[in-house]
């Protein structure tokens, strides 16, 4: 545990020191700042999907959750960050169990599907309700309503620093969840669900509560992208935003702390430096995830802990 | 007989001319080309839809922009600098033209980003420009510029928006094809502009809609909402865009064959469409709204056939190396505008590098009339500096043996309403 603990907090202190010694440039700053958001997304998805062993495919559904409600309670109710904020969490925990209640009525290819239909319906409801939510159109979360604690979030700065806390606590939470005893169980289900429920577990339960931690954590970070970067839409609710964090997951390594996060750098900087070279980057991109796939099946992360470092959690 | 002027040049006309030289060079709009000590490039960042959704436009708003461009450059570039685009594919994706703008700013150094034409591309990226205060001069058509919904950076100068194209159609459809009106349109934003915007102004003239058939974004086949349009239809006004606009001018016509409402269509249903595609006969006597007409018309200007020769475009709106590639003809041109646009402001306002940018603004931004001219190749311009937004006339066509031909022209004046916004007011 004690490596583990200063595995993650060294990699934190990392990323907090590289913006405050001015490693990064603007661009890259800017980059991390997105990364790490969309890798607290990605931290949500590993616990369901890494740890559980239950795959979504339609975890869009949580993170515009916590998207629209803070964005619509910010621009229709004039919210301010802090309300927005709690109100993103509770609506994205509460929509988490209800999806969650129904959703575990079924398992494998069910529970894909029945996830993936059920963001589709989200999706289509944010469109149906254009004139509450501006359609696929989205609307703009204004530079005025982005103030937390007299804090300006559009500031480069601050929304770097802000992104950092929000990934530091869905990461932190999951370090802690991997090494209690539930995250054990969760594991245990993960391994051989049969054998957990022999062994006297609610299986049923601990699933709930996996999806109820996964998507709230989704839904955090939802929120925390339209508040940080001043934009609500709905493609954020397509399914493309279903299969993004799968990527960064299987990329970084399914079942690790760090992976999600390892998997969004590697997918943000791949389609970013492929764009440079060529106008049909998409094929870069894709010969080089098949080469992840092939020699590295576990994900990068996962490959180290297997061949090197047991004890990453 | 003429006297040769290298013999006639003395030194009272040298000292004449070396002032003058230096009278201009200290006049506004001149002052950086003789303070232009450096001869490094403009940037420009394109923002372009390579893939996703818009790719057809994508593909023909980067060929006008590169014609642009020539154009510019061939003529002395910007303050005697030449232009310099560098292109970024958004993916049709509001995150990833968001991103595209930080590279432009951080990565490249443009000094201006430009392009796009989906509307929430430009609501998801106009935030990052403004806190980026990079100037964004937008092609889209949406009203989000002129509704005050995005920031003092972010510019629409080169071509109308949506409000005010639909509602200078409402006098058109009511004097000339029926008071009773079924609408069609896709069942988001885009179309919810056009059902709100066109029904009030419809309305406001004694017509009436008597039916509004929104298709959600997904459908892929279109039959089974064609029954829903009334019987007593008069005109059917349509709107399309997408991968999926063939399908539904061709299911349409099955529908209807030769029979059926006179039709009223946005050129969107039918952009970079072949009219001469098996199926679309039916479409004969319908008429369409068009940002510019994309055929070669008899009263054509010598600034369009300057701009239709400059972007490789035939008389018939196709590309001249493939006359099946048919161009976006009806709002490419804003690319075109919009870059001479940005010309215009950069040597009115003397630009020099980005910490110029306020000031090229605030000269886009007094800019008024923009009249017909090889810059404006689709027509006289009036920019509102207040709301950021060009109103310009608006192009009504028939088709007519498989062409589309000009039937009116609306005014200026037609495309007006009452300001949203001021983003003078808005500090930099």
């Amino acid at each position: 545990m004690r490596k583990n603990i200063i595995l993650h907090l060294s990699a934190l202190a990392t990323l907090f020191l590289f913006e405050m010694l001015g490693i990064f440039s603007e661009y890259h700053q800017g980059n991390f700042a997105r990364i790490l958001v969309l890798a607290a997304y990605g931290v949500g998805y590993n616990i369901l999907f890494g740890y559980t062993g239950l795959l979504s495919l339609g975890h869009a559904l949580f993170f515009s959750a916590g998207l629209y409600a803070s964005g619509l309670s910010i621009y229709h109710l004039d919210y301010n960050i802090e309300q927005s904020l709690l109100l993103a969490i509770c609506i994205s925990a509460l929509i988490s169990l209800i999806i969650g209640f129904l959703a575990l009525r079924t398992i494998g290819v069910s529970f894909m599907i029945v996830t993936l239909m059920f963001s589709q319906i989200a999706y289509l409801s944010i469109l149906y309700f254009g004139s509450i939510t501006r359609g696929d159109e989205g609307f703009v979360i204004q530079q005025s309503s982005r103030v937390f604690l007299s804090m300006d979030l559009s500031n480069p700065t601050i929304r770097y620093y802000s992104a950092l806390l929000i990934f530091s606590l869905c990461m932190l939470t999951n370090l802690w969840i991997a090494k209690s005893p539930f995250g054990r169980v969760l594991v245990a289900i993960r391994e051989n669900s049969e054998r957990a429920l022999m062994l006297g577990y609610n299986v049923k339960l601990y699933k709930l509560f996996s999806i109820i931690i996964s998507g709230t954590i989704s839904g955090l970070a939802g929120a925390s992208y339209g508040i940080l970067f001043g934009y609500v839409g709905a493609s954020f609710a397509a399914v493309s935003y279903s299969i993004f964090p799968l990527l960064w997951v299987l990329i970084g390594g399914a079942g690790t702390v760090l992976g999600p996060l390892i998997g969004a750098i590697f997918m943000f900087y791949l389609i970013d430096y492929a764009s440079d070279i060529t106008d049909a980057y998409m094929i870069i991109v894709g010969v080089a995830l098949l080469f992840v796939t092939l020699f590295a099946r576990r994900g990068i992360l996962g490959e180290l802990r297997y061949r090197f470092y047991k004890w990453i959690a | 007989m003429k006297k040769n002027s290298k013999n006639n040049f003395s030194r009272r006309k040298l000292m004449k001319s070396v002032a003058a030289a230096g009278t201009v060079a200290v006049m506004p709009g001149f002052v950086n080309y003789s303070q232009a000590s450096s001869s490094a490039p403009i940037r420009i960042g394109f923002q372009v839809h390579r893939t996703g959704i818009g790719a057809a436009y994508g593909r023909w708003y980067d060929r006008t922009t590169q014609a642009a461009v020539k154009i510019i450059n061939d003529s002395g570039g910007i303050n005697g600098r030449p232009v310099e685009i560098i292109s970024e594919d958004d993916g049709t994706d509001p995150k990833r033209g968001a991103e595209a703008l930080e590279k432009f700013a951080n990565q490249h150094n443009c000094d201006v980003a430009f392009g796009t034409l989906f509307s929430h591309v430009v609501i998801g990226s106009a935030p990052r420009a403004g806190e980026l205060k990079l100037p964004y001069f937008v092609v889209s058509e949406g009203h989000h510029v002129a509704s005050g919904m995005l920031n003092r950076y972010t510019l629409q100068p080169g071509i109308t928006d949506v409000k005010s194209q639909v509602q200078a159609m409402a006098p058109f459809v009511k004097d000339n094809l029926g008071k009773k009106v079924t609408m069609v349109y896709p069942d988001f934003a885009f179309g919810h502009d056009h059902r709100d915007y066109f029904s009030a102004a419809f309305e406001a003239r004694g017509g009436e809609i008597i039916a509004k058939v929104p298709i959600p974004p997904t459908e892929s086949s279109f039959s089974k909402y064609f029954p829903k349009i009334p019987r007593d239809t008069e005109v059917l006004y349509h709107v399309m865009v997408g991968p999926a606009v063939l399908t539904f001018v061709k299911e349409l016509g099955e529908f209807y064959g030769s029979k059926g409402p006179k039709l009223f269509g946005f050129i969107d249903s039918v952009e970079a469409v072949d009219l001469n595609t098996p199926g679309l006969e039916f479409l004969d006597g319908s008429y369409f709204w068009e940002g510019n007409p994309r055929y070669a018309q008899d009263n054509q200007t010598d600034h369009d056939q300057f701009y239709r020769s400059a972007v490789g475009v035939d008389k018939n709106g196709a590309s001249v190396s493939d006359p099946k590639d048919v161009s976006t003809y009806a709002h490419m041109f804003g690319c075109w505008e919009t870059l001479h646009i940005i010309k215009k402001g950069m040597e009115e306002s003397g630009y020099s590098n980005v910490k110029d940018r306020s000031k090229l603004i605030e000269a886009v931004e007094s800019m008024k009339n923009m009249p017909l001219s090889q810059a404006h190749p689709q027509g006289a311009k009036i920019f509102n500096g207040k709301t950021h937004q060009t109103f310009g006339h608006q192009y009504i066509t028939k088709m007519t043996n498989g062409k589309l031909v000009l039937a009116h022209t609306t005014s200026i004046e037609d495309t007006f309403y009452p300001d949203e916004v001021d983003y003078t007011k808005q500090s930099f």
